[in-house]
């Protein structure tokens, strides 16, 4: 379960986060929508653990583990996967390696052992198969190249690989087309799992016809202003977050 | 205007001093030895006011002149002989161990068909046919240049012979040994006849924390149609002072590759000049540097597009730790009737630690209208965003670190061909990164 508190969040002297409270219980699929600039990729990040936002105040809790107090890198060995909106390109990587390392360094932190070369290939393999993903794509330099979709489900690739406990995805579905909506949300879907909880961040209500959400929140200025089911996401859709910026405001 | 004569330092006193000691045993013609004593009595060591070596002020960092290594006992080879080679096992291998060609820890019955190996002392004293081509690659006005020519003792001439292709890379080994800061001037020649194709990898081995003095000359004069890839691997020794020079000159359409990996010696400069003498050439220099505490590499190169037609690329990395220093000045000349010359060079340095430092020189002088050159140099911290995403995927800032700079120094190493000596060299770079862990 993660349990947000009371997040206040600022960047630079600008204030982002302002009281954010937010719970997603074991095997919950929870979806955020909410206006351009609402703090939804800061949200992400601060869970995450990027290094450039101040907490001011406020507490995240990953099954009772303070995870403001932990390293980024320790935060995705205790399970928290973020799908970047923007996808990173590491030139002189190989997809492949870099997968390894990561695959690695998380088992290791969690004190199993590294998985061997033939096994990784084989995970590896049936990932990229079920997400349409051509093997020579993983030899190439990670995200060099790829194109904006190819990106988006090289990062759930990721995530299958990693079997992360709690997942993050701010704005998969944007940059993907159609067929690749479905693969990508096939993906996840494969995924999900009582002990596996979800935050999907989007725009549009399409995506949440294919990831399913068990909860909706609208986020408004660096704030949870409401929650309700999936029916919540189809209300916005048809009214847009006109009644929620006053109300924020 | 008054002359003003400079003040000799210990160490130009020592130099200066060393040559009429010694001369009288130093094989060959003396008239040129001379020449080139003169030359550098003249100049002195060179200083931060002579261009060409702004960045790095031997005058004011070479506080001693060693004395001169002593030809090694059998003791001494015998020791040798024990110690692992970087490049163990991957071709026929020659070794100059404290300044002198060592037969005996030298393949040269394994040399394969087409090669020919002499030690450079016994081809100059004898007057070898070969030996005429000593100082024809490597010419320019450098007072480190210059003492090398008075004073080097021996190393190795190697003749590829018209057509020969080699598959395995043939090695030389500079090997230093002893506890004591002693001084080495060698020589090698590699003349590649017409359509040959080989690789030639050098290794500097000495024992760390020696302050040992080499003055290495590495001079490479190539017929029409000839490859040939160079490699350079400065991974041991570390309190060495290590001058060495390449001098490269190239007959028509031919490609010379170069990589140059340090990481050890305390003090290194390593200088290039090519010479395009045929056309429809290309040129590939490349080099790695991974420093840390107060150790200084300089690399400056000087390519002249004598002729019209031909390419030259270059590509240096440089990863900077504690106080390191890295210099790159890379020169590119294009003369007035040397049109289509197609000229690129980038040098890029990572800066790790606070204090670290690097200078970037790269200059054009182009005497030709048709021609497309292009110069850039970065210099900076890894990216933030970057490390942040790697280490969200789960690997530890150092790893994630590690991961970055491989990719950096990869791009460089990448231009290696051999694959059996690149491994060895991302090895080295490996173990370098593994060591900041
Ligand atoms: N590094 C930064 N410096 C200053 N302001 C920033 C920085 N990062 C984000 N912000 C600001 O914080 C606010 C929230 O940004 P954020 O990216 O979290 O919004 P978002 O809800 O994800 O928007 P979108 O729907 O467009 O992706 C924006 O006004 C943005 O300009
Ligand atoms: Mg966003």
């Amino acid at each position: 379960m993660l349990e947000i508190r009371n997040l206040h969040v600022q960047i630079e002297d600008k204030k982002i986060l302002n009281g954010l409270s937010l719970t997603v219980n074991d095997g919950e699929v929870a979806a955020i929508m909410g206006p351009n600039g609402s703090g939804k990729s800061t949200l992400s990040y601060v869970i995450a653990g990027k290094e450039d936002y101040e907490v001011l105040d406020g507490e995240i809790l990953l099954d009772g583990q303070n995870l403001l107090e932990m390293e980024p890198d320790a935060r995705a060995a205790a399970g928290v996967f973020l799908a970047f909106q923007y996808p990173l390109e590491i030139p002189g990587v190989a997809t492949m390696t870099f997968l390894k390392a990561a695959l690695n360094a998380q088992r290791k932190a969690r004190g199993e052992g590294e998985l061997s070369t033939p096994e990784f290939m084989k995970k590896v393999r049936a990932g990229a198969e079920r997400l349409h993903i051509p093997q020579d794509m993983l030899k190439r330099a990670l995200n060099v190249g790829f194109s904006g979709g190819e990106k988006k489900r090289m990062e759930i690739l990721q995530m299958a690989l990693l079997e992360p406990r709690f997942c993050i995805l701010d704005e998969t579905d944007s940059g993907l087309d159609i067929d690749a909506l479905k693969i990508a949300a096939d993906g996840v879907n494969a995924l999900r799992d009582p002990k596996r909880s979800f935050l999907v961040i989007t725009h549009y209500q399409r995506l949440l016809n294919y990831i399913v959400p068990d909860t909706v929140h609208v986020m408004a200025n660096g704030r949870v202003v409401k929650s309700g089911g999936k029916e919540l996401a189809l209300e916005l859709e048809a009214n847009g977050y006109a009644d929620y910026r006053s109300q924020a405001a | 205007m008054a002359q003003v004569t400079p003040m000799r330092t210990a160490a130009e006193t020592q130099l200066l001093d060393l040559f009429p000691a010694v001369k009288a045993r130093l094989p060959g013609a003396a008239e040129p030895r001379q020449q080139a004593y003169d030359a550098f009595a003249k100049a002195g060591l060179p200083h931060r006011r002579v261009e060409a070596w702004k960045y790095t002020d031997l005058r004011a960092s070479l506080r001693e002149a060693a004395p001169l290594a002593d030809a090694p006992s059998a003791a001494v080879l015998g020791e040798v002989r024990t110690k692992a080679a970087p490049f163990a096992g991957l071709g026929p291998a020659l070794a100059i161990v404290d300044g002198m060609f060592e037969p005996s820890l030298s393949d040269l019955h394994g040399m394969p068909a087409g090669v020919q190996a002499v030690g450079l002392a016994g081809a100059l004293g004898t007057g070898h046919a070969l030996a005429a081509q000593v100082g024809q690659a490597a010419q320019a006005d450098d007072a480190v240049l210059a003492l090398n020519a008075a004073l080097m003792t021996d190393g190795v001439i190697l003749r590829v012979a018209a057509g020969t292709q080699l598959e395995r890379p043939l090695v030389v080994r500079f090997v230093r040994t002893g506890s004591q800061a002693r001084a080495a001037f060698t020589r090698v020649l590699l003349v590649v006849e017409e359509g040959a194709s080989l690789t030639l990898a050098e290794t500097h081995e000495g024992p760390a924390g020696v302050g040992h003095q080499d003055n290495t000359v590495v001079e490479v004069i190539t017929g029409d149609k000839a490859t040939v890839q160079h490699v350079r691997l400065n991974a041991d020794g570390g309190g060495a002072v290590d001058l060495s020079t390449l001098g490269v000159k190239l007959g028509a359409d031919c490609a010379f590759t170069s990589f140059a990996l340090v990481t050890a010696p305390a003090l290194t400069r390593h200088q290039i000049f090519v010479t395009f003498a045929g056309e429809n050439s290309r040129v590939s220099l490349n080099g790695g540097a991974l420093l840390k505490g107060r150790q200084h590499a300089d690399t400056t190169l000087v390519v002249n597009h004598a002729v019209p037609h031909c390419e030259s690329r270059e590509l240096y990395k440089h990863v900077l730790d504690g106080e390191a220093t890295g210099v790159f000045q890379g020169k590119i000349i294009v003369e007035p009737h040397a049109q289509k010359t197609d000229g690129q060079m980038m040098s890029q340095a990572v800066l790790l630690g606070d204090n670290a430092t690097m200078n970037n020189k790269p200059e054009l002088e182009i005497f030709a209208d048709d021609v497309v050159c292009a110069h850039g140099a970065t210099c900076g911290q890894l990216d933030d965003d970057l490390l942040f995403y790697l280490r969200a995927r789960g690997l530890p800032k150092p790893d994630a670190e590690a991961l970055m700079l491989q990719a950096f120094v990869g791009e460089a190493l990448e231009k290696v061909e051999d694959e059996s000596i690149r491994d060895v060299l991302e090895g080295v770079v490996e173990a370098w990164l593994r060591a900041r862990l």
